[in-house]
């Protein structure tokens, strides 16, 4: 192997990258739309919640329970309605998510001590909104109940629950996405990059000229790949200090884990997009190809809804995907605070799908030669 | 609409185009007039960029003029560009087909769009696809036809309704000889026939005198309007052939070319062809000093000859390859390069066929053919870009395929179209080419500088690749084959789209390389530049159809009509042999 | 027929032809909307089951063990026991369990002396949604164990103020019913947009639009020529989705499919308006591909209110979801699948679609003449 070949090839790939305007958005733009996009847009914490009251008692404890919900920044209440008749067209129409009713005698039975009932119709149609919508209000109530127990010189319930959320102290959705772009985001970036590079050649012929040069199949695949971990490496720290600054994500861990992990991740991208590459003809190709990975990589790495939730047989098809095992290490290092020990079962898979796939690159890259 | 029959189909008054692109203005057209008569095949001549594509595409209203007037058939081609549009006929570059539709398919959505009569479609396929003899094969896909039945399909698509003006953008190009005398045939029985007037655009300067009249185009401007004759008759006595003995006709061309009062060299056969400076008639003394049996004739111009004679301008430099330091032992006749009973199948096809060829140190050995004739299959698998199936073949006694990567330090290659880092700068891809063969610092910027030098190429050094003119590209891919100081120089069409003068000066320094030691292996479908190399061999679907000396090959197909035939007569003698021996090989 | 007619269909038939003999456009149109229905049907789900819940006893005596029953047997936990606190803290960083309740050892004594018996609960909170439906479990778990511990003790329990919901539409709340009908206006923004565009790019690049250009075609023809083809590929891979959405997911189909396939023909039209603009603008199927996937591909997927709701977004990011046709099609399609045709929802959404169809289709109009230029 001669390191002036490689050297010279790595240099050319990274002018080669930067002079073409073409190549520069794709590695700039898709980044940061995305970063600000997802971000702001990719949460599952609900503020403002449409609310309809339906109020039929008159007493004080009711418009205090009621204070409460307004008070919460979850729930906004839009309307005061006074029939039955109304509610089915404000939740049918989306105008609110939740309507809440007190019948005439629940200031009077809290009063008494009797139970009483606060209903609640939601609408279903996004499952998670409205099951989220519930939890806030439970929490709401449950403070309500206990407060008004004590101020009553009641017993509360015999037991009580004391929760606490570890890594995520205030459950903030962007504590969890953001770190989560990293990963995707150097995925749709690295493999892009090395997808067409060999392609964009090939299409331009150039590769054929590369070909007849004294240059070795082995250093052409290398001068292709550094690059692609290069400009992965320079793009995922200029996220990760976007992601501490800009959105104000803690950074706990390890530092050398994140990097080590950032390199095998990376290492695992690029053996994928040189494989993608080898077999792709026209950059056209190497795109959908590069699309039809990153896809399924995105939504099966537990970037968005849990591993856990998917079926057995898609959850082995999770360990195939290097983003997987990327995802628990950014969030493990920003926000649990792991260290080098805790992330070595995450740290391997992705040393192996680098090796399996650059080997496989390589074979793929003679054998289309012919 | 009343037009009465001599009046212009196609007027262009003062037509300006300015393209901006990447910051500068580029002109394509420059204040261009003329008129174009009925009833006549009129040729738009001019090399790539000279502004014939913009042309054909204001003339059928696809463009708006920046200034000027265009009316075609009696119409404003700005104003009622959709009637002009309905009327004319119109042949894109490339042709216009759909590939994935069948030949029936393409003719019927044509027929369609022009609204073509459904009683009048059966007589009217029925001509076309017996003249353009694709009857056979009107239910395989565009996409799967050569070259030059693609074209006729796409004339046949521009016919159907026998336009009254018929626009053919460069449908010559890429198609092999056979096909471009069959198109030309077809071209004039519709102007018999219909009373067509055709403006038909080529890069190719042989074919303006098929024309009646002929519009020369140089960079934008129309730089003469007239009979292909009243063009050549401007250089009349000008032209000679020179012969001399005991001179090789390169090394012959070589001095011709710096002597005095020479315009133009050409090497032509065993010959040489001159185009003198103005009132200058030459003498054997004059050219030669100290050659004997110099033998110079007068000859009759061709247009080629008087587009040089407007166009060039001598400058003195030889075409020095100063610096080339080439450690060639020659052993005169050893052979370089060796092919025996090569095959190569992609699937049931068969790309190359039992070809066997070999080539000695230090000559340029020609591959002649049309598309899709096995050239480049051959070619690619000489510089171990392709395995073979079957057959055996060895570069400086290696196959490149399977020697090690260090063998290829040996042999330089310049890919058919240009190939080089479009992104990259002019010095940026000759320094990587340069890292790329090995050398090293003080090495590599000896030869950059002379590469720099040689090639002319300083005015560029910091311009990105894609962005050079045409010319330029062809001389960059040149100086990056050449940075290694190659044994053995693999050139694949290397002229193709370059304009004559260009193509001028790439030989001159090709000869200069083989008179060195290089041996030089090339393919053209330039039939008259076989006349360069010192041995070729034709080749078609696949297989070779003759090997020998340019003056071997022509020789073949001198009959009583044709004394003095050229290559392309020879090359379509031997297609023409051949078929009739594959008829007869169907009847025995 | 008129010649215009004839023109029309000779573009018909034509587009047709190619895209029968061009594995891509059927691979998007048919392929795609399978694998990503699966995908997302199967791989995309928010509803938490067996929850690695870690549960520490510190002292086991009925009461522990019972509240530890009432987990058990939960079709939301999987727990594990674990004989000390530090252990299943451990496991919670390892990763191995999401959450832990920790009944100290004097929480016996402490509930049946009426003293308030504290149960410690530690949740991982890095994935936020998942942490809080883990919350929201254990709180129901918890508050149903507590009402019948009461019961068996003969008394009520105290609650001053209970809820009583009743979620309308999607009653188990799966996530599925709601991911999968969105899904549909993905699949047909694809074919509308991404492969439209491309597609007719292609036009562009390989020189035939140019000899289309010189006959008598007009473009109005040329585009109605190209739209209906692709119209009717688009609703195939649209009723595709649907038969997969009723017969696979079992989502219900509470409107009649008349009003699906109305609304579903408006949104494609927007769809195609979209890829035919990019296409005309572009000229070039690279661009057109990267445009269409900026443009058109990625706000249906974050800003139509597919996956994240969009009221909770930044105000600017809400106004943004207005320019996104897909924001119109889900909204109507949640609505047609799970609570019926309620028109004021149908007919506001339609009407969106409606006005930026129109404003496209001007823009098509107008950006699409004869000329190269």
């Amino acid at each position: 192997m001669n390191f002036l070949h490689i050297f010279a090839l790595a240099r050319k790939e990274f002018l080669a990258l930067m002079r073409d305007k073409r190549s520069r958005i794709i590695i700039i733009v898709p980044p940061i739309l995305q970063l600000f996009i997802f971000g702001f847009a990719a949460t599952y914490d609900l503020n403002d919640v449409p609310v309809a009251v339906y109020n039929e008692d008159s007493g004080g404890a009711s418009r205090e329970l009621l204070a409460r919900i307004e008070g919460s920044p979850h729930f906004s209440i839009l309307y005061e309605i006074s029939n039955d008749n109304e509610i089915a067209p404000l939740i049918d129409n989306r105008e609110v998510l939740l309507v809440i009713r007190l019948d005439q005698r629940f200031s009077a039975n809290l009063q008494r001590g009797d139970p009483a009932p606060l209903q609640l119709i939601i609408d279903g149609r996004n499952s998670n909104t409205a099951m989220t919508a519930l939890n806030y209000l439970r929490d709401v109530v449950l403070d309500f109940n206990r407060e008004w127990q004590r101020e009553h010189g009641q017993t509360g319930p015999p037991v009580k629950l004391e929760m606490r959320a570890w890594y995520n102290e205030n459950l903030q959705s962007q504590w969890f996405i953001v770190p989560g772009i990293v990963g995707s985001l150097m995925l749709v970036v690295t493999l892009l990059v090395t997808a067409l590079s060999v392609a964009r050649e090939r299409e331009q012929g150039t590769f054929d000229q590369l070909l007849v040069t004294p240059l070795r199949p082995v250093e052409i695949l290398i001068g292709k790949a550094v690059p692609g971990i290069v400009i992965g490496l320079l793009e995922a720290t200029l996220i990760i200090l976007l992601m501490v600054w800009f959105f104000d994500i803690p950074l706990r861990g390890s530092i050398p884990a994140l990097y080590l992990g950032i390199l095998l991740f990376l290492v695992a991208t690029v053996g994928i997009g040189l494989m993608i590459s080898s077999i792709c003809v026209t950059q056209q190709q190497a795109i959908l190809g590069a699309f039809l990975f990153i896809v399924p990589a995105v939504i099966l790495s537990g970037f968005t809804t849990p591993i856990a939730n998917m079926p057995e047989v898609v959850q082995w098809l999770t360990y195939l995907d290097p983003l997987r095992y990327f995802l628990v290490i950014v969030r493990g290092v920003t926000l649990e605070g792991d260290s080098f020990a805790l992330l070595f079962h995450q740290f391997w898979p992705m040393a192996i799908i680098g090796a399996v796939t650059l080997v496989l690159a390589a074979w793929l890259f003679r054998h289309r030669m012919s | 609409m009343i037009t009465i029959m001599d009046n212009p189909v196609l007027i262009f008054r003062n037509v300006r185009q300015v393209f901006t692109r990447a910051e500068h203005a580029l002109c394509a057209l420059d204040d261009v007039s003329f008129d174009i008569i009925p009833g006549q095949v009129t040729g738009l001549i001019g090399p790539d960029g000279a502004g014939k594509t913009t042309l054909m595409r204001l003339a059928c209203g696809l463009l708006r003029p920046e200034s000027g007037t265009i009316s075609a058939l009696g119409l404003d081609a700005v104003a009622e560009s959709q009637i002009v549009q309905s009327a004319v006929g119109y042949m894109p570059q490339r042709f216009g087909l759909y590939e994935d539709l069948s030949v029936q398919e393409n003719l019927d959505l044509y027929a369609e769009l022009q609204g073509l009569p459904q009683e009048k479609r059966a007589i009217r396929y029925t001509e076309l696809m017996h003249m353009t003899g694709l009857a056979p094969f009107t239910a395989r896909l565009a996409g799967q036809l050569s070259g030059g039945m693609k074209q006729k399909l796409g004339l046949a698509c521009a016919l159907l309704r026998a336009p009254r003006l018929l626009l053919l953008d460069e449908p010559t190009v890429g198609v092999d000889p056979v096909s471009r005398r069959e198109l030309w045939a077809i071209v004039y029985q519709q102007v018999k026939e219909q009373g067509m007037s055709v403006l038909l655009s080529t890069a190719y300067l042989d074919e303006a005198e098929r024309c009646n009249e002929v519009l020369l185009l140089h960079q934008g401007k129309l730089l003469g309007q007239g009979a292909p004759a009243e063009f050549s008759a401007k250089v009349q006595g000008r032209i000679f052939q020179v012969s001399a003995a005991g001179i090789s006709h390169r090394q012959l061309q070589t001095r011709l070319d710096q002597a005095p009062g020479v315009l133009d060299a050409l090497v032509e056969g065993e010959t040489v062809r001159l185009v003198m400076e103005p009132e200058i008639q030459p003498t054997a003394e004059n050219l030669l000093p100290g050659l004997d049996d110099v033998h110079i004739q007068p000859v009759a111009p061709r247009f080629e000859d008087a587009f040089v004679a407007r166009l060039k301008v001598r400058h003195n430099g030889t075409a020095d390859l100063g610096g080339m330091n080439l450690h060639i032992d020659s052993r005169d006749g050893e052979e370089v390069i060796r092919v025996h009973k090569l095959l190569r199948r992609f699937g049931d096809f068969i790309a190359v066929n039992n070809v066997s060829f070999n080539v000695k140190r230090g000559e340029i050995f020609g591959l002649l053919g049309a598309n899709g004739a096995g050239k480049t299959t051959t070619f690619r698998m000489l510089c171990g870009l392709l395995p073979a199936s079957g057959g055996e073949l060895s570069v400086a006694g290696l196959d490149l395929h399977i020697a090690r990567a260090e063998a290829r330090r040996h042999i330089g290659y310049m890919a058919q179209k240009f190939s080089l880092y479009g992104d990259l700068s002019v010095m940026q891809n000759l320094r990587f080419f340069a890292s790329a063969y090995g050398l090293r610092s003080d090495h590599q910027d000896e030869r950059v500088k002379w590469a720099i030098n040689t090639f002319e190429l300083a005015d560029y050094g910091e311009t990105n690749a894609r962005d050079l003119p045409l010319g330029f590209k062809q001389r960059l891919s040149f100086a990056a084959a050449l940075m290694h100081e190659p044994e053995i120089l693999f050139l694949d069409e290397p002229t193709s789209g370059v304009d004559p003068l260009a193509r001028r000066e790439f030989w001159a320094r090709t000869n200069a390389l083989a008179e060195a030691g290089v041996t030089v292996l090339v393919t053209t479908h330039f039939m008259e530049e076989a006349n360069y190399c010192d041995r070729l061999v034709i080749m078609a679907e696949g297989t070779v159809l003759a090997e020998g000396t340019p003056r071997e090959m022509k020789a073949r197909a001198r009959t009583v009509d044709n004394p003095d035939p050229s290559m392309e007569d020879a090359f379509i003698r031997l297609i023409e042999q051949r078929e009739q021996n594959n008829a007869m090989e169907i009847v025995a | 027929m008129s010649a215009s007619l004839r023109r029309l269909w000779g573009m018909i038939r034509k587009e047709s032809l190619q895209i029968l003999r061009d594995p891509s456009s059927i691979s998007i149109a048919f392929i795609m909307p399978v694998v990503l229905l699966l995908l997302f049907g199967y791989g995309v789900s928010l509803d938490a089951k067996n929850i690695p819940l870690g549960i520490v006893i510190e002292q086991p005596d009925t009461a522990a063990q019972s509240l530890a029953g009432a987990f058990d047997r939960s079709e939301f936990f999987h727990p594990q026991r674990f004989a000390a606190i530090q252990e299943a803290q451990q496991a919670l960083i390892e990763r191995r369990i999401d959450g832990i309740l920790w009944l100290r050892n004097d929480f016996s004594s402490r509930l049946l002396s009426g003293d308030e018996a504290p149960i410690g609960v530690f949740v991982n909170g890095v994935d936020s949604n998942q942490a809080n439906i883990t919350k929201g479990y254990i709180q129901g778990t918890w508050l149903a164990w507590l009402q019948h511990f009461s019961a068996a003790r003969g008394r009520a329990l105290d609650l001053p103020v209970s809820m009583e919901q009743r979620v309308w539409f999607n009653p188990a709340l799966s996530s599925h019913l709601f991911l999968v009908p969105g899904l549909i206006a993905i699949i047909m923004t694809m074919i509308g947009s991404l492969l439209t565009a491309m597609v007719v790019a292609r036009e562009w690049e390989r020189g035939t639009m140019e000899a289309l250009m010189v006959t008598p075609l007009r473009m109005g023809e040329m585009l109605i020529g190209k739209l209906i083809p692709y119209f009717m590929l688009g609703m195939g891979g649209m009723l595709l989705s649907v038969a997969m959405a009723l017969f696979l997911f079992n989502v219900p189909l509470l409107s009649p499919v008349w009003l699906l396939m109305l609304c579903s023909a408006l949104f494609m039209l927007v769809s195609l308006a979209i890829g035919l603009l990019i296409s005309i603008v572009t000229r070039n199927q690279f661009l057109a591909g990267q445009v269409a996937l900026v443009v058109s591909f990625l706000p249906s997927f974050l800003l139509s209110g597919f996956l994240f709701d969009i009221h909770s977004m930044p105000g600017w990011v809400q106004t943004i979801t207005y320019l996104v046709p897909a924001r119109y099609f889900v909204a109507i399609l949640q609505t047609l699948f799970l609570a019926g045709p309620v028109w004021p929802v149908i007919l506001a959404n339609a009407g969106a679609m409606l006005f930026m169809l129109l404003i496209l289709a001007t823009l098509v109009v107008k950006k699409s003449y004869k000329r190269l230029d």
